[in-house]
């Protein structure tokens, strides 16, 4: 019977460590490959997309060359990157009042079943209107500077995050609860140790969707008024007819979206990998 | 014979719904009582009075003559399902006691269990990637690792396979001959309550109650042999017919 027990282990840490080594191996092998084809593909869709913009003798100002762009960008960076810090100020700044704001107030109106039915409604009006539209509104009261900017990025990010997280700290699970509490967990540790783990996954997307949402707030508030921020580029390159340009503020703008998505894919996949 | 838990005419009413009604019985130092009856009788209902997690709507429960009114350190508590915390791994949940009560943990003890359930190794392990099996032996490892005098288990075998579940009932029985905790075990499975315990106790349907109260004088540590026995077989058979006898299903007889 006592040597029983060890021999379970052995055949149970075989079973694990070939699971283990499969499940790398064939991520391993099959990224590569992916890797191959993303590249093939995108290759295939600019070097496309050049050739038949040079064939049909395309004009500029309908779409530029992706080579033109490219060297657009190159040229202009210079010029362009005080305009970056402008907008990551105002991205940054939003974002994270936006998403302090959501996740506290999701925190404390997820222990009120009153409270949070009655707020909800208003949660999801804000969520559904464009932040967009208040900028004018926002400007004649605050100016051009920041402020009606970051103001319309919280806006826009607050009540996104609020409604992932607020649905993250709504999945109770009675028995991790009550396995906290039978070892006398205040309100307070149960809060930092059961529940806000819980949340996590579902408050990592909220501040993925917020933070994409807080960048096409930031980027159409600074198109609509203020002289700086790669918004203003935007509308000062298409107002010059200066396509190739334009589009290398436009390429910018989708790396900047993408680095974020990695950043939330990478911050998910150490933090909140345990759900699946 | 010392008395360590006394359930006292123990009452639990949600809402209209009366979950345990009169429930009296004791368990004595260092013994291994399990609790059987019918799916709902309250079972689940007891075991989280007898460890403070929920008040009782009338009697109480007593550890060593002291009323209990809130979760105790003398009382470990495994639950159905493992109940590792997902985004810790198996160290860090079986550290967990330690880092709520803010206590220095006894990593001698804690390597010892480990090493005793099998689970050296296996500490930077997120749960996922043990098996059912060795999360509850885990989860019986965070529960020892406190030192408790008391164990209070609820079904917690139940999710297990037939083999695996052999398995952890003699780990059961040769943890408590080593500590000589109090264990009281809930279980579906009238063999695996035979097998652990001293005593076995039926409860009837809701509101819960006892219904009978079996010694089992067989000697430990138990084996096969033990269990292919004519005394389990009476045994087994007269716990069935009780269990039976409450629902409305009677096993049929050659007759039928
Ligand atoms: N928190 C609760 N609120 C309302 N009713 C409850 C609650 N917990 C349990 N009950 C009810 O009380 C009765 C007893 O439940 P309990 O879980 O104690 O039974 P059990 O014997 O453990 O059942 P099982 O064998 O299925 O585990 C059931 O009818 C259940 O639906
Ligand atoms: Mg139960």
């Amino acid at each position: 019977m006592t040597d029983a027990i060890p021999e379970f282990k052995k055949t149970e840490a075989t079973k694990v460590g070939i699971t283990g080594s499969a499940l790398t191996a064939g991520i391993g092998s099959a990224t590569r490959k992916e890797i191959a084809i993303i590249l093939a593909v995108a290759v295939l869709v600019i070097g496309g997309l050049e050739f038949v913009l040079w064939a049909y003798d395309v004009p500029q100002y309908i779409l530029p060359r992706p080579s033109l762009i490219a060297a657009a960008l190159v040229k202009e960076f210079p010029l362009l990157l005080p305009h970056l810090g402008y907008s990551m100020v105002s991205l940054l700044s939003g974002f994270t009042i936006g998403a302090v704001t959501g996740m506290v107030m999701a925190a404390i109106v997820t222990q009120y079943p009153l409270v949070e039915k009655v707020v909800t409604p208003y949660i999801l009006v804000l969520v559904t209107t464009p932040m967009l539209a208040l900028v004018p509104l926002l400007i004649l009261r605050f100016g051009f500077g920041y402020t009606p900017r970051i103001i319309a990025v919280a806006l826009a990010v607050g009540p996104m995050v609020m409604i992932n997280a607020a649905t993250g700290f709504r999945r109770t699970d009675s028995a991790k609860l009550a396995l906290a509490r039978s070892y006398g967990a205040s309100t307070l540790q149960i809060f930092w140790k059961i529940r806000a783990p819980m949340a996590l996954p579902m408050i990592l997307v909220g501040l993925m969707i917020g933070s994409i949402f807080g960048l096409l707030t930031t980027v159409g508030a600074e198109m609509v008024g203020g002289g700086f921020g790669l918004g203003n580029r935007l509308t000062t390159y298409s107002s010059m007819i200066n396509m190739p340009e334009f589009f290398a503020v436009i390429l910018l703008l989708s790396i900047i979206g993408i680095l974020i998505y990695v950043i939330f894919f990478l911050i998910g996949k150490k933090w909140a990998s345990w759900e699946t | 014979m010392v008395v360590k838990l006394a359930v006292r005419n123990a009452g639990k009413r949600y809402d209209d719904l009366e979950a345990l009604k009169g429930c009296s019985f004791d368990v004595a130092d260092k013994t291994i009582v399990s609790i059987v009856g019918p799916s709902g009788c309250g079972k689940t209902t007891l075991l989280w009075s007898m460890s403070g997690l929920h008040s009782l709507t009338s009697g109480q429960v007593d550890l060593d003559g002291e009323r209990i009114t809130a979760p105790r350190p003398e009382i470990g508590l495994v639950f159905q399902e493992a109940n590792l915390l997902p985004w810790r791994n198996l160290m860090d949940n079986i550290l967990f006691p330690f880092e709520v009560k803010h206590q220095t943990p006894d990593m001698a003890w804690i390597t010892h269990l480990m090493d005793r359930v099998g689970l050296t190794g296996f500490e930077k392990r997120m749960p996922r990637e043990l098996s059912g099996g060795m999360q509850q032996r885990g989860a019986i490892v965070r529960a020892l690792s406190l030192r408790p005098q008391v164990l209070l288990m609820d079904e917690p075998f139940g999710a297990l396979d037939a083999f695996t579940r052999e398995e952890m009932n003699r780990l059961v029985e040769e943890i408590w001959l080593e500590t000589k905790t109090t264990i009281v075990f809930i279980t579906h499975s009238i063999e695996e309550a035979i097998f652990l315990s001293d005593r076995v106790i039926v409860l009837t349907k809701r509101p819960g109650r006892v219904h009978a109260d079996y010694p089992v004088n067989l000697p430990r540590p138990r084996s096969l042999e033990t269990m292919a026995g004519r005394e389990v077989f009476d045994l087994m058979n007269k716990i069935k017919a009780d269990i039976y006898g409450m629902s409305s299903m009677r096993p049929r007889s050659a007759a039928e």
